[in-house]
């Protein structure tokens, strides 16, 4: 059967499900050789520099041990990086995407067309990067950004195009390669991603949005995403992901650094829907300076085990961070996510909301940290995660860490635990709504106090990720 | 013209063996307003809960039987013949609020999270798809490419397009007469159901429920406690609309002649040990709020 005819005989969980046949340009071996890194970046023409902060990041990644003391860490014994492929390279004629749909293969077309990309673009959105496999191979701005001296290309590119800029801020600051065995994988073998870079005063209304798909079966995506608002900018960014469901395990590492300039305001939004068979394991970053605002909006949805800590360096006086978190953990699924916020200066202030849901055995875990430095007086932060259990045999921890060194501060901290009730279930029912519409109503009202913070299109789309999930798991 | 049937209704917790019910014998048409008294404990609240389907029991005996005619459901001309008669006990909750059994809460749930508007035009709208599926059957084929065509077509950054029977800008002028007629603020309408509402809010908001759901059967639990006098009008009001405007059969559960005063039933029933112990017409009430419980136990007893 072809994928086309399968696509026509499923429903919509297909539409993140499905598959095409892998046709790649360029494929490295599994696993991980200096062999391999110098292939990927001479298959990328990169300059020696970039070159040769890979070859560190390997060693550093070879030298650290894996992560296996966290306190109730999801289980990582599964994965193993040797076995993984870490670039594929499509079969796309352009380099550096296309500026249209129609010049892409068809499967690849097809895939964003079931993914609604297109249609959203013309709607809603500014620019749109779209990456499949470890490349991206679309990527559109509308030209009055571009006039404004907006950047919005893939990193790729960006590292020929832009390499002072490149060469400043990446994985230099903000994510050292040496940050953790992750991110020092990543710094190793990245590729694709998105390049940001919004001028002075520049407001994008619009957001920009890239989307990223991985297709084959055990590879390793690892996109590198580089936004650098200048002062007084603003900007959304907005980021997609899925993959199809295979039988061995795929990892996707991302990188993600967030330069937030004097009075400029960036919202960073992400909805995640990789597929359970996915390792994911970020690392994501902002620095803020003076009076600027870092907005984290994150919906982890899908993979086998999430571990993904957005965090807000509040590095000049009175910058302040915002983050949204909602996670989902059905049958076998670990999601371990959180929030960390650095209060390195004066007058800062962070916020963080976080609602997870866990049923069919699935565990959700709340992990933060918020740091306030000795000096940094009159900062506030308020910290908030709640958990809804589906039954009794699915998990919710909590583990918000607060190191305050700061006395004259103002911290609030509140976290409830609950259970689905029977005698709302009930209520609902006796209305006329089934026992899984009952449930998928009380879950969207449970985490509407966030999604009424999203854009409309986004919130509708989140819940409809959730009532995938739950059907999936329900039916 | 509808008709729900109890006949000698045992029913237990489900976890646990309480027996609470030991064979009720009742039966409520359409236009009726019956009431059912009784002392604490005495299984009012369980027989409503058992009729709507409750999980928390289990009926072990007995029969609960729902009758319709041929045109008791508006904007259908005629259910066919096979589908006039329903054992309820065999039906989910939901299935029973599709036919037209509808329970107004001692102690209505609270969601956060979910708007008035919303709620109740995802509850009408479902209501009239299940009540399609009892009465003609499912049309699988069809509701499976009307998913698929949603899942392809429509962007994820969009919702369904599919809207329900029931359009946004339909149901909010219909939800806007019935809270007019309730007396209820318009604000209601965007808060978040019965989420901090007071005692009272919550009573009116089962009775405005009632309205829009156009039940054909409404069993109202303790809907007069918890109410000052002008919402005990109001909600009185509301009910009289339902059996008069309607045709709804009410069944209304209440230790209090007070609410009597303004909903006159045709018939009381008064309730003892899980048994129906004593029926009456409208002064049967007022007898029973002079001489007390007391005084029926008597009489049921020294005559049996």
């Amino acid at each position: 059967m072809s994928s086309e005819e399968n696509l026509q005989e499923t429903d919509t969980e297909a539409r993140f499900e499905f598959k095409k046949e892998q046709h790649s340009a360029f494929q490295s071996e599994k696993g991980l050789t200096e062999e391999t890194i110098r292939l990927i970046s001479e298959d990328k023409d990169e300059p020696d520099w970039m070159l040769e902060r890979r070859l560190r990041a390997l060693k550093q990644y070879k030298k650290m041990p894996m992560p296996t003391d966290w306190p109730g860490q999801p289980d990582l014994s599964e994965l193993d990086v040797e076995e993984i492929v870490p670039y594929i390279r499509p079969d796309v004629e352009t380099r550096g995407g296309a500026e249209n749909w129609e010049d892409l293969p068809d499967e690849i077309q097809d895939t964003f067309e079931k993914l609604g990309i297109p249609e959203a673009e013309r709607e809603a959105l500014s620019g749109v990067g779209a990456q499949y496999e470890s490349e991206v191979v679309y990527q559109n701005m509308q030209e009055r950004w571009e006039e404004k001296g907006v950047v919005f290309c893939n990193m790729d590119e960006a590292v020929q195009e832009h390499e002072e800029l490149v060469k400043q801020h990446f994985m230099t600051k903000c994510v050292p390669a040496s940050d953790n065995k992750f991110a020092a994988l990543h710094g190793a073998v990245w590729s694709g991603g998105s390049f940001v870079y919004i001028p002075e005063d520049v407001t994008v209304e619009m957001p920009v949005q890239a989307y990223f798909r991985m297709n084959s079966e055990g590879m390793g995506q690892f996109e590198h995403t580089l936004i650098i608002a200048e002062e007084g900018s603003e900007v959304h960014y907005i980021e997609g992901c899925s993959a199809p469901k295979y039988g061995t395990h795929n990892l996707h590492s991302g990188g993600v650094e967030v330069f937030v300039k004097e009075d400029a305001h960036v919202q960073y939004s992400t909805v995640q829907n990789w597929s359970k068979n996915t390792f994911n394991l970020n690392t994501k970053r902002a620095i803020v300076e003076e009076n600027g605002t870092m907005e984290w909006v994150s919906g982890s949805m899908g993979s086998k085990a999430t571990m993904l800590y957005p965090c807000s360096i509040l590095k000049g006086r009175g910058a302040t961070d915002n983050h949204i978190t909602i996670a989902f953990a059905g049958e076998g699924q670990d999601i371990d996510t959180g929030a960390k916020v650095y209060h390195n200066a004066p007058d800062t202030k962070s916020t963080i909301e976080s609602k997870s849901i866990s049923k069919d055995g699935g565990r959700t875990n709340y992990r933060g940290l918020v740091h306030i430095a000795d000096g940094a007086e009159d900062s506030s932060t308020s910290v908030e995660c709640d958990a809804l259990m589906f039954d009794n045999e699915s998990t919710s921890d909590t583990m918000p860490y607060m190191e305050i060194n700061e006395s004259k501060v103002d911290v609030a901290h509140e976290a409830t635990v609950g259970k689905i009730g029977d005698e709302d279930v009930f209520y609902l029912q006796s209305r006329g709504l089934d026992d899984d519409d009952a449930k998928q109503m009380i879950v969207a009202g449970f985490i509407e106090p966030i999604t009424e913070e999203l854009p409309i299109e986004y919130a509708v789309e989140l819940n409809r990720l959730i009532e995938l999930e739950m059907e999936g798991s329900l039916g | 013209m509808a008709t729900i049937e109890l006949k000698n209704v045992h029913a237990e917790v489900a976890e646990g063996d309480e027996q609470i019910l030991h064979g009720v014998d009742l039966e409520v048409k359409s236009g009726e307003i019956h009431a059912l008294m009784g002392p604490n404990g005495s299984g009012k609240s369980t027989t409503s809960k058992v009729i709507a389907g409750h999980p928390a029991y289990d009926v072990t005996e007995g029969d609960i039987l729902l009758h319709l005619e041929a045109d008791d459901f508006d904007g259908i001309d005629e259910i066919p013949e096979s589908a006039r008669t329903w054992d309820l006990l065999e039906l989910e909750p939901n299935e029973r609020a599709a036919l037209g059994v509808f329970l107004a809460f001692q102690y209505p749930a609270e969601i956060e999270g979910v708007t008035m508007t919303n709620f109740l035009r995802t509850a009408l709208n479902a209501k009239l798809e299940e009540r399609d599926e009892l009465l003609f059957g499912e049309d699988e084929d069809e509701d499976e490419d009307d998913e698929a065509d949603a899942g392809y077509e429509t962007s994820p950054m969009e919702g369904p397009a599919d809207e329900g029977e029931v359009g946004v800008a339909e149901f909010q002028q219909l939800l806007s007469e019935k809270m007019e007629l309730l007396d209820m603020d318009a604000k209601f309408a965007q808060r978040y159901l019965n989420a901090g509402f007071s005692g009272g809010e919550k009573k009116q908001n089962e009775v405005l429920q009632a309205a829009i759901l156009e039940p054909t059967i409404a069993v109202l639990d303790e809907i007069d406690s918890g109410l000052d006098i002008d919402r005990l009008q109001d909600v009185a009001d509301g009910i009289n609309a339902l059996r008069d405007e309607q045709g709804t059969g009410v069944l209304q559960i209440t230790h209090y002649q007070r609410i009597l005063d303004y909903v006159e039933p045709d018939t009381v029933h008064i309730m003892l040990d899980g048994e129906i112990a004593m029926e009456g017409g409208p002064e049967l009430a007022e007898k029973l709020e002079d001489k007390g419980y007391d005084w029926v136990r008597e009489q049921v007893y020294n005559a049996a």
